[in-house]
């Protein structure tokens, strides 16, 4: 075993699960569409929500690109597998996003053909498919997809693609498991209770901060009573194990809950991010005077909870992609890896990653210095108004 | 061969690619030019404090950010359809193409994101200079990406810095600067963005024209002509050069595509460049008809374009099947090119060799393994002929691809008298009264537009059946997934990028309706 490649995968293994809980993070966007019009009780109180989500969407949409780039470039075999077989999941979710990207600049301009109201209907779509299709497909690398991967068929002029799905739904199938949709609905929730959190930090509006808290109330106990519901079922369920040596996979009874034991680390992991997501709307719902802190505490605890399912699905000796049709299938993260070549050159790239980060933390404190205001939003003429 | 594949499969997935990719570049130069157009403008502000040029640069944003957004949707779902249509492409040459693809995420997508934010929120949050570096910083984010998606595109026409591991089935990458510095990338990526200059540059005089039509904004659109035709003159040099540059490396490493362009079926020394010329479309690779009805051409032209060598051999359609000519190799060696039959018997062997090699691994026969990996080795140059077994079917489509290069050049030529012609009457200060230039410029808008979309015609078809040269064709790179499904997303995206792009058009003439806010200059018609 050549113990540096196993390093880069690993390594690897982590960035994309990072990129993937930042991404759960920044869906407050997704959350906030879902919200506009049952917070924004007027055409002002909904302007100022859009405009405050506008300010963000770009990130949350880049960090979906990236992840996908990078899951491409680090685990092509997923890449190929998944993609080019649960098919109508993916570009379900694509369509969303498509939807989404020009909705905010042509939904107030003039001359924009479809009309304001069928961008804001745009808008509440991705809010809703894009965070419960993600969450349900993330769902899979727990309880497997129907796909068949043999390598070999490269060699058979005939038919030569290697990877094969199993069921012409082609992915839907994968909303038949009420594990699935639950993660699904759970980050639909989430995603919902951080928009709040984010409208508490940077909408400066009576008004608004009244619902949102009146929102938090109602979200907060429909997302734990999925995500509870996703975890207690996640212990006790069989899982995918691998035979380090020999990369066999087979059924491990309580596998992930396996995972949690022998990993302390991310147990402590999950467990610091629960609390602070809860300690985050906590805050937020009972003193006034630190509501706009909630977003950070529930933003990191997020991050924290979600890398943390993301490494219980992929290490300690699990396939991270099960195949239910043939188990031998199952992708793991160093059978779908890249080569180590590719995965030490990309890591020298990654040595970017924290500029990325330092310049994005510098361009959101310049822009979110002050809350939003109707005034600021009249008055200041420079501004760019969706 | 290739006959487990469903043909209409790859043709919807094809369309589907095509539709995507065309819609994507229907709105990308644009952002790539006027990111630039933009921060020049605003430079110019800052540096002499007039606010007109605040206004002209603010005017010109606005469009620049209607336009970004539909670039950024169109995007998404090319990235996304690596995987999900063409899947075993996404194995087979993952290990290169996946990384140029993250590394633009990484170092493009989220420079161009995050500082679009202050050019558009940050006015009066930040200081002056801030927000000109984020402006500069936008438009080098845009054109960084263009980098990194052209160099992993530019790897597909001249595959270099890899080898194939028949462990994993795969190509795998051992030299990243191979992939990065080839010189297809280069002049790629060189000719790809100073195109998109060159369409940035011809929008702003387009429009401004349009302007002095109506006696509107007089001095902006003076300004903004200016700033537009000097850079649009430079930037279109530099494309000619460019575009020089790509069609020697076409000859080189893609001998099919430049017959297609040229419309050459039999080649000869001292070839020429056809001018304007009409394709008989009774041609055949294998009879004797001839391949043009009418043409005027400049003799040896293309020797000397393709070949630095004005008596050079160009091998015709017919040559490149039927091979035995001669050519000299990377090394600088003479060599005689093999006929199509021949590559076929080779890439089948490569391919079996492949097979018996694994068969030997699991039977732990280490010699059988190690003669069969040397036999792959040494064929592996023509794999992908292996699934193929028509001569015809290595020829792309001549006409389309013939017609879509000489309107390119031709619009060349065409945007330079533009450029120059802006030039000449700023100078001699009569602008305004050259209604008939004006005119023109302003029809030019589409011109640039229908260039763009020949060049890409040209890259993309012309390649064809390759989707990797010579390594994997077009068929062999699908996902095994429903030709209805395909249908049904193609018909999914059509509806909806048509009716953005009609949105888009719409609320781009109500901005340009409305003009930049200039309240000091009197207003005439509207
Ligand atoms: C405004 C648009 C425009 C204009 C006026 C030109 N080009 Fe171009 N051309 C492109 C826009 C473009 C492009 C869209 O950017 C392409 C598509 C793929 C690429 O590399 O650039 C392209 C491709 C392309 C190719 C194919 C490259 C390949 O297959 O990899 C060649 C040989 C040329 N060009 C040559 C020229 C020449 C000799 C021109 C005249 C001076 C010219 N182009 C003007
Ligand atoms: C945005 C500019 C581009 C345009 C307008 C464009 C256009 C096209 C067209 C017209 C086809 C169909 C060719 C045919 O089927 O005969 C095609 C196919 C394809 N192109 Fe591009 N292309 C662009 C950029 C790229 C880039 C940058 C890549 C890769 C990084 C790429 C990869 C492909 C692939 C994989 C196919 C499908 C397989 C094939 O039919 O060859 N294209 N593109
Ligand atoms: C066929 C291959 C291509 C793929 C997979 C692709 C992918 C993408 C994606 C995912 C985005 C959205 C990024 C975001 O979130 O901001 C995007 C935008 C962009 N792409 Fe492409 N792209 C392709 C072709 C090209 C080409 C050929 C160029 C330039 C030469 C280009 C230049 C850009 C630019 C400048 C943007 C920013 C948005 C805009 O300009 O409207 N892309 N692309």
């Amino acid at each position: 075993m050549d113990t540096t490649y196993i390093l880069l995968q690993q390594y690897w293994w982590v960035l994309v699960s990072l990129l993937g809980s930042v991404l759960v993070f920044l869906m407050f966007v997704q959350g906030g569409q879902s919200l506009i019009y049952t917070l924004g009780k007027n055409e002002e109180q909904r302007t100022l929500l859009v405009n405050s989500l506008g300010r963000k969407w770009e990130l949350t949409f880049t960090t979906l690109v990236t992840f996908g780039g990078a899951f491409f470039a680090s685990f092509p075999l997923f890449y190929s597998t998944s993609f080019g077989g649960a098919y109508w999941v993916w570009m379900a979710i694509l369509f969303c996003f498509v939807l989404q990207a020009v909705s905010y600049e042509y939904r107030t301009k003039p001359g924009n053909a479809l009309g304001k109201k069928t961008f804001e209907i745009f808008l509440f779509t991705n809010g809703l498919l894009g965070t419960i299709l993600i969450g349900t497909a993330v769902g899979t690398f727990f309880n497997g997809a129907m796909f068949t991967v043999n390598k070999m068929n490269i060699t058979n002029p005939e038919n030569p693609v290697i990877s094969q799905w199993a069921t012409p739904w082609h992915g839907l199938e994968a909303v038949l498991t009420f594990h699935n949709v639950a993660l699904g609905l759970a980050v639909f929730f989430l995603s919902r209770v951080l928009a709040n959190l984010y409208f508490l930090n940077s909408i400066d509006n009576e008004k608004l901060t009244q619902s949102a808290i009146k929102s938090l109330k109602i979200n907060t106990p429909l997302f734990l009573l999925f995500f509870v519901f996703f975890i207690i079922r996640l212990i006790t369920k069989d899982g995918f194990a691998l035979t380090p040596q020999t990369g066999e996979v087979f059924i491990e009874k309580y596998k992930y809950l396996h995972n949690f034991i022998q990993m302390p680390i991310v147990l402590i992991m999950f467990l610091a991010g629960l609390v602070s997501v809860i300690w985050g709307i906590y805050v937020s719902v009972l003193y006034k005077k630190y509501n706009n802190r909630g977003i950070w505490y529930s933003g990191i605890g997020t991050i924290l909870a979600v890398l943390s399912l993301f490494l219980l699905a992929g290490f300690n000796n699990t396939a991270y992609y099960p195949s239910l049709v043939d188990l031998q299938s199952s992708l793991t993260i160093y059978n779908s890896s890249s080569s180590k070549f590719t995965l030490s050159v990309m890591s020298v790239v990654s040595i970017l990653l924290p500029f990325v980060i330092a310049y994005i933390i510098i361009a959101w404190r310049a822009i979110n210095r002050r809350k939003l205001t109707t005034n600021e939003l009249i008055e200041d003429d420079s501004l760019h108004v969706y | 061969m290739l006959e487990g594949i469903d043909l209409s499969l790859v043709n919807w997935s094809r369309a589907q690619f095509a539709l995507t990719a065309m819609y994507h570049w229907l709105f990308v130069p644009l952002t790539l030019g006027l990111g630039f157009i933009i921060a020049i403008m605003e430079t110019i502000y800052v540096r002499t404090g007039i606010p007109e040029w605040k206004k002209t640069t603010k005017f010109w944003m606005k469009l620049f950010g209607i336009n970004f957004a539909i670039g950024v949707s169109t995007g998404i779902i090319l990235e996304f359809e690596f995987g999900t249509n063409w899947s075993n492409y996404s194995w087979f040459v993952g290990d290169i193409f996946g990384a140029p693809l993250a590394i633009e995420g990484i170092m493009a997508f989220f420079m161009e994101s995050t500082f679009i934010a202050i050019m558009f929120f940050g006015w009066n949050k930040v200081s002056k200079k801030f927000h000109l570096a984020s402006t500069w910083l936008t438009a080098i984010g845009a054109n960084l990406s263009a980098l990194w998606i052209l160099v992993a595109n530019s790897w597909m026409q001249s595959p270099v810095g890899m080898h194939f591991n028949p462990d994993t089935a795969r190509n795998e990458m051992g030299n990243f600067w191979e992939v990065l510095l080839s010189p297809v990338a280069i002049n790629k990526f060189l000719h790809t963005v100073t195109s998109a200059f060159v369409l940035a540059a011809i929008f702003v005089i387009g429009i401004s024209a349009w302007f002095l039509l109506r006696n509107r904004h007089v001095v902006f659109s003076k300004k903004s002509i200016k700033i537009a035709s000097i850079f649009g003159l430079a930037a279109s040099i530099f494309l000619a050069w460019t575009g020089d540059g790509s069609a020697y490396q076409v000859a080189q490493k893609q001998p099919m595509k430049l017959a297609a362009m040229e419309g050459l079926y039999h080649g000869k020394e001292g070839a020429g460049i056809v001018v304007v010329g009409a394709l008989n479309p009774n041609k055949e690779y294998n009879n004797s008809d001839d391949a043009m009805i009418f043409k005027v051409e400049v003799p040896k032209a293309l020797s000397f374009l393709g070949y630095r060598n004005a008596d050079a051999f160009v091998p015709g359609i017919a040559d490149i099947i039927n091979g035995g000519y001669t050519y000299t190799d990377k090394e600088g060696n003479l060599q005689t090119a093999l006929s199509f039959d021949e590559k076929v018997k080779r890439g089948k062997i490569a391919i079996q060799a492949l097979a018996d090699y694994k068969k030997a691994k699991d039977a732990n026969n280490d010699s059988a393994a190690v003669a069969n990996k040397r036999l792959l080795d040494n064929n592996f140059a023509y794999f992908g002929y292996g699934y193929l077994n028509k001569p015809e079917s290595i020829i792309p489509n001549v006409p389309l691809t013939f017609y879509s290069f000489h309107i390119m050049v031709a619009l060349a030529g065409w945007f330079m008298v533009i450029f120059a012609g802006a030039l000449f009457f700023l100078w001699k200060n009569k602008l305004e009264k050259q209604r008939l230039f004006l005119r023109l410029s302003f029809l030019s808008i589409p011109l640039a537009y229908v260039a763009s979309q020949c060049g890409w015609i040209v890259a993309e078809v012309g390649r064809q059946p390759w989707v990797i040269q010579d390594i994997m064709p077009t068929a062999a790179a699908i996902s095994r997934i429903d030709t209805t499904a395909v249908k049904i997303t193609f018909f999914l995206f059509l509806i909806v990028f048509t009716a953005l792009m009609f949105a888009e058009i719409g609320i781009l003439r109500k901005q340009i309706r409305k003009g930049p806010d200039l309240e000091d200059e009197p207003e005439k018609a509207v």
